[in-house]
């Protein structure tokens, strides 16, 4: 088109031009919220970089030879090395005991029919992963401490498990809902038995999702401390295998650690506080990157 | 597949449930499959979600190597009447059957019948597409043999050609057999789920409104893979175009909703009779595209 546009006049007192008081109050109010709304999102990004920012600045020239190398807490020469061990052992025998039986849970809870079983589990299921982890602490020390008369690293993996399996149950039971029904009818049509479906078709279509559900899990234990105060600890000293005997790990480090008057050992509870982050940190990104990935692909 | 089957085994009497001592012989038959023709008729059918009936039929057959197709507007039971006929009605919370629908003269609701090699027998193919979306495009196709406990007969990997091949999908597929079945376009995805279908190799198909996601091209394709298949299964397709019905099937039946919001079976008949001379008012008037 060459033609000219129509000109309007410059000093148009049309239906679009001027703004009324109440449509100035309007602009105003929204920049307002929008700001507010703005700054309340970015104190949750600034509390966070504030924590990590502390905690490397605070823990990583701590993270040393030393620490990654020598067993026992002590004044002087000690490093975090049973604390890390303890760790790497309790929390994967935790969720060798806590994700199957929360991840059949879900199923469970997915897939059961209503009825008063069914209800009364999934209440059951919210008021465990409602618990605070020392009740859990105390009943793990009641059940598997006091009659033995020692503390063992067993007791503390069944209490982080016990913590454990509500968070996967609940969880992997929205992942399993979430698979469309569709996909069980075609099972169903193939003459697959109702078992095979649910075990080899619908929790393989939700399978990525159930996986990262318990990465996020084994991160949220591996900070637990109360109930390893209560059922693990009592031991300083490197522990490998031995799982009736007490075990030391991160968090009871940090716990430990970080009330004593000694510069080094606060120092070393900044680092042992910087590698579960780190670790958490690492859990939450990978399981972000699965599931971003998934999206682009379906 | 491929048996010459003599029509003194179709059956020709009604076989309506009669619970004898001969029920285990009955299992035993329908186990095995080679001798089955794929004839099936229902009878005296209710099937209903929750106490209210949604299609009624009194009788209808579905001739062995044909395409029967069932049409009529929404609301008409077509699709729970063709979930009824490999006992996937009852999957739904609710859902009851009452009546019989029979397989070679063997009642799919008898005592003792098991759902599941049921829908073995008689496959079922959906109006939108559903490949399993994490399995690739063989774990498809091959899912019904490897998790329907069946004995094989060949190795998997030739049931998969084999079964590619007759849904017509095999030289789009054969160089990306791993590729995920979604990345697949819609009407391939659908030949792969009658590939699927066909794996277990059934003596029916049923597919409902299969081709209602699909475009004209996509659904040429599996018109044109309808009538070559009819040859070795029963085919049995509800469709709300009637064009289609007209295209592909040699049997039409003709459903509507009834006073009592139940569908019912207005009329049945060869498809040329249905379209071009029907006996029923009601037929006419729905086909000649007065109403529905």
């Amino acid at each position: 088109m060459t033609g000219a546009a129509p000109s309007l006049p410059a000093s148009a007192t049309g239906l679009f031009s001027g703004r009324s008081r109440s449509e100035r109050r309007r602009i105003w109010v929204d920049r307002l919220m929008t700001l507010v709304a703005s700054l309340a999102a970015a104190s949750l990004l600034i509390s966070l970089l504030t924590i990590i920012a502390f905690v490397v600045v605070s823990g990583l020239p701590y993270i040393d030879e030393q620490f990654l190398t020598k067993e026992t807490i002590g004044y002087g020469e000690g490093g975090a090395l049973a604390a890390m061990l303890g760790s790497l052992q309790m929390v994967p025998l935790a969720t060798l005991i806590g994700a199957p039986i929360g991840i059949l849970g879900g199923i469970y809870l997915a897939e059961a029919r209503p009825s008063r079983i069914s209800y009364t589990i999934r209440v059951a299921t919210e008021v465990l992963a409602g618990l605070p982890s020392v009740v859990i602490g105390v009943f793990a020390f009641t059940f598997l401490v006091a009659p033995r008369g020692s503390y063992s690293a067993l007791a503390g993996s069944v209490a982080l498990a016990v913590i454990m399996i509500p968070i996967v149950a609940r969880s992997t039971e929205e992942i399993v809902r979430l698979v469309p029904g569709s996909v069980r009818e075609a099972a169903l049509a193939l003459g697959i038995p109702v078992w095979k479906t649910v075990l080899r078709v619908i929790v393989r279509t939700a399978l990525a999702g159930i996986l990262a559900t318990v990465m996020l899990a084994v991160a949220r234990i591996a900070g637990e401390t109360a109930p390893l105060i209560l059922t693990a600890v009592g031991n300083q000293a490197t522990n490998v295998g031995d799982f009736l005997s007490p075990m030391d790990s991160l968090p009871t480090f940090i716990w430990y650690a970080s009330g004593q008057p000694s510069d080094l050992l606060v120092g070393q509870a900044w680092a042992a506080a910087l590698i579960l982050m780190l670790f958490v940190l690492i859990a939450n990104i990978l399981v972000r990157g699965r599931t971003a990935g998934r999206r682009r692909t379906n | 597949m491929g048996e010459e089957v003599t029509a003194t085994t179709a059956p020709t009497a009604l076989a309506l449930p009669r619970l004898t001592a001969a029920e285990t012989e009955r299992e035993e038959s329908l186990a095995d499959s080679s001798v089955l023709t794929g004839a099936m008729t229902v009878r005296r059918l209710v099937a209903s979600y929750s106490g209210k009936a949604a299609v009624r039929v009194e009788g209808l057959d579905f001739a062995p190597r044909s395409v029967s197709a069932i049409i009529g507007p929404s609301g008409c039971g077509k699709t729970t009447l063709i979930r009824t006929l490999n006992r996937m009605h009852e999957v739904t919370p609710g859902a009851r059957v009452e009546g019989s629908v029979t397989l070679d003269g063997q009642d799919l609701y008898g005592r003792g019948v098991d759902r599941v090699r049921v829908r073995r027998l008689i496959g079922m193919v959906f109006q939108r597409p559903n490949p399993f979306p994490t399995m690739s495009i063989f774990d498809n196709v091959a899912a019904g043999v490897r998790l329907g406990g069946m004995t094989r007969k060949e190795p998997l990997a030739d049931t998969v050609e084999r079964s590619l091949h007759h849904a017509a999908i095999w030289d789009e597929v054969k160089d990306r057999l791993k590729a995920r079945a979604t990345s697949l376009s819609g009407g391939q995805q659908q030949r792969l789920c009658i590939a699927r279908a066909l794996a277990v190799d059934p003596k029916v198909l049923l597919m409902d409104e299969p081709c209602s996601a699909l475009d004209p091209v996509a659904t040429a394709r599996i018109e044109e893979l309808m009538r070559r298949l009819r040859d070795e299964v029963t085919i049995v397709i509800v469709t709300h175009n009637m064009q289609q019905a007209a295209r592909v099937s040699d049997s039409t039946a003709f459903f509507l909703m009834g006073d009592d919001r139940a569908g019912y079976l207005v009329e049945t008949g060869p498809t040329r009779q249905i379209f071009s001379s029907p006996q029923q008012k009601l037929t006419e008037d729905y086909v000649s595209g007065r109403f529905g």
